[in-house]
């Protein structure tokens, strides 16, 4: 098992991610078969001390004894095809996490491992815990990782799901998209065959809205970004646009029926829940102004991108003219040489500084721009949605 | 040694001006370990951690279970796997401390002995049961504190008075009961449907409202002055503006968000514009 550095989004401070060098990784329908090749590599890590070595899962798992042997499910799910990931399952009980780390440490920016199944087309997240945040500093990269060994062998031990399948990651006014979380989405990929990042918003959910979101990158950005390769054409062959950077995957939330039965006792018995106060307040400026504001900051970087492709279009015409130039000098000189009975000179001179090739910018950094600001503008027209709702209710109860 | 036995002894029971709030996160915590918990074992054993507000009540934000070994007369608890874990919480949420312990089922003999353990690691600790077996018919959540009796200078045993507790759901209510209640829920509302739900709400308490005004007008139900305070208080609450000045303010805040939206379908447009200018364009 090894641990590899993630770094996350501008300003917040690096996170670990650790990673389970499960050879094959692919789950299939047999879960327990990935818990037992995760308890091998945690088995190095277990003190002996422990005199409590658990079982797993609530799935009535027989603990193998002989764990070094591979079963023969095991070698047999090795050859099946993935099965696309359709829907993410959440229990309530994460969701509740999430939101309380985040809002707890809102407006920083916080991360968090998730924890769960890899089932078929279903990935089920059952548990999740946050991650402490720290200084960039190198030294205590290894704390951050021991903190991580250490949550996963404690929760281990009461029976909790410790399958790593992604990390949540809170967000503010939705912006997100760096590369950053491609760089971390692409450690992950590599350890993990399916992996999710759940994006939530704190300040949204302030307008009585859920604002969770399950991201996953899609396949053909993958493969691009592993050859790191944007320019023009390549994305032209592969007919790649910015939509399809990130794919996002609906959510389905499940709950035990032990505590679906608490929650029915236990909920209030008034008909008017904080959510619904949260949804019919009016004002919604301060909202809707820093939205606006960072849709200009985004707009900026934008055009300072197009002036880069500009800039760059610019050169290579000079350049093509140029070449165009000196290979017209060419021509007349070998003209001339042949006339005189002269060997000719060579048509291109790879060392002539204009036949430098110039480099092509890369268009990530567009793409990821311009994703951003369509979550802008998309979250603009919810809150604009709502508000004229709510107008309208106002004018009719005025009315009365 | 539990609150089970009669007790002859005299005791003054201190006025604890102790109170307990408990969060959602930590029954479904609790829940959680609960449905997980190994086989052998009959209930499930953890601690507490919140901390306690200036006015003495005691806020529980969270919790995690510790693997313990109980029979008839005897408990071991992982004293180790419990400073593990406390000590990664913190390193997450310096703030939030030990403020008790929670266990499922009810108060047993085992409870005394753990209490004390706690009560070793902070001052004071918080008893929490959490009956999962629906024993009495309904979810029963009941908070304790320890009073010790004592014969003179002798400390015989220690008592557990409960203690009021509040449950408040507030984040869970933000969250929507219809999103935790259920064991399964296939799709996260949107932004409109959650809207046209809590103004669906609105819409029966007026009508609930309405309905018990006439009741009361027609001589059909008592009328409660408290109730009729109320909804006179909250009629009166709606601002009084001539209709110019209120259709002014409505169109300005009108136009207002139909500015937005104009500017949204402009963003976009010149997305797609920018976009099929950087990749369309041809090198020769």
């Amino acid at each position: 098992m090894f641990v590899s550095r993630g770094a996350l989004a501008r300003g917040r401070p690096g996170s670990t991610s650790l990673l389970r060098s499960t050879g094959r990784g692919e789950v299939t329908e047999d879960p327990k078969e990935s818990l037992e090749e995760s308890e091998d590599e945690l088995e190095l890590e277990l003190h002996s001390s422990n005199p409590f070595c658990s079982l797993f899962l609530f799935i009535s798992a027989s603990f193998m004894a002989n764990t070094a042997t591979r079963s023969f499910l095991q070698v047999a799910a090795t050859e099946e095809a993935t099965t696309p990931l359709r829907v993410v399952q959440i229990e309530g009980l994460v969701i509740l996490k999430i939101i309380k780390h985040c809002k707890e440490f809102s407006p920083a920016l916080v991360t968090g491992q998730l924890l769960g199944l890899d089932v078929g087309s279903v990935l089920e997240v059952t548990n999740c815990f946050p991650f402490p945040i720290r200084e960039e500093d190198e030294e205590i990269e290894a704390e951050g990782a021991n903190y991580q060994l250490e949550m996963m062998r404690c929760l281990r031990e009461v029976n909790v799901d410790n399958n790593t399948v992604g990390w949540y990651q809170s967000t503010l006014f939705g912006s997100f998209q760096t590369v950053e979380l491609i760089e971390t989405f692409m450690n992950y990929q590599e350890n993990i065959r399916r992996c999710v990042c759940i994006i939530y918003d704190p300040s949204r959910s302030n307008q009585g809205v859920l604002a969770l979101k399950a991201l996953k990158l899609s396949d053909s950005f993958m493969e691009l970004y592993r050859s790191n390769n944007f320019t023009g054409e390549k994305l032209r062959e592969k007919n790649l646009s910015w939509v399809d950077i990130f794919e996002e995957i609906p959510i389905k939330v499940s709950n035990s029926a032990l505590v679906s039965a608490f929650m029915t006792e236990l909920e209030a018995e008034t008909p008017v829940t904080q959510c619904d106060f949260d949804r019919l307040q009016l004002s919604t400026s301060p909202f809707l102004e820093r939205n606006v504001e960072f849709l200009i900051e985004c707009m900026d970087d934008l055009s300072m991108e197009q002036q880069k492709f500009q800039f760059y279009y610019r050169n290579l015409s000079r350049q093509q003219a140029q070449q165009q130039a000196w290979l017209q000098k060419r021509r007349a000189e070998n003209m001339a040489r042949k006339n005189a009975g002269e060997e000719p000179l060579p048509e291109e001179d790879p060392s002539n500084p204009i036949f430098k090739p110039i480099p092509e910018p890369s268009r990530l950094d567009s793409f990821l721009i311009t994703n951003q600001i369509a979550n802008y503008c998309n979250q603009i027209n919810g809150v604009a949605g709502q508000s004229f709702s709510r107008l309208y209710l106002m004018k009719a109860l005025h009315e009365n | 040694m539990g609150s089970n036995e009669q007790t002859v002894l005299q005791f003054v029971p201190s006025p604890t001006s102790v109170s307990a709030r408990v969060h959602p996160l930590v029954i479904f915590n609790i829940c959680d370990f609960y449905v997980r918990r190994p086989d052998q074992a009959e209930r499930v054993i953890g601690t507490l951690l919140g901390s306690v507000l200036p006015d003495g009540t005691v806020d529980i934000r969270n919790s995690y279970a510790v693997p313990h070994n109980e029979s008839s007369d005897q408990v071991a608890l992982d004293i180790d796997y419990h400073h593990n874990m406390l000590s990664s919480h913190q390193k997450v949420n310096p703030k939030e401390v030990i403020v008790g312990w929670f266990s499922t089922g009810s108060v047993t003999g085992g409870s005394a002995l753990i209490h004390d353990f706690y009560s070793r690691e902070v001052s004071n600790p918080v008893h929490l049961t959490v009956d999962t077996e629906f024993r009495s018919g309904n979810a029963a959540i009941k908070a304790f504190v320890s009073l010790s009796l004592s014969l003179g200078d002798l400390q015989l045993a220690a008592q557990f008075q409960e203690i009021p507790l509040d449950l408040r759901m507030v984040e869970a209510e933000q969250i929507g009961f219809d999103v935790l209640k259920p064991t399964n829920v296939d799709k996260l509302p949107s932004d409109l449907e959650g809207m046209e739900a809590s103004m669906e709400r609105l819409l029966a308490l007026i009508d609930d409202v309405y309905k018990y005004v006439d009741d009361v007008v027609e001589g059909r139900a008592a009328p409660d002055n408290k109730i009729g305070r109320f909804i006179s208080n909250t009629v009166a609450s709606l601002p009084k503006l001539s209709p110019q000045a209120f259709d002014k303010l409505m169109n300005d805040s009108l136009q207002d968000q139909l500015l937005l939206l104009y500017l949204s379908s402009i963003t976009r447009t010149q997305l797609s514009l920018a976009e099929k200018l950087n990749t369309a364009a041809q090198i020769l």
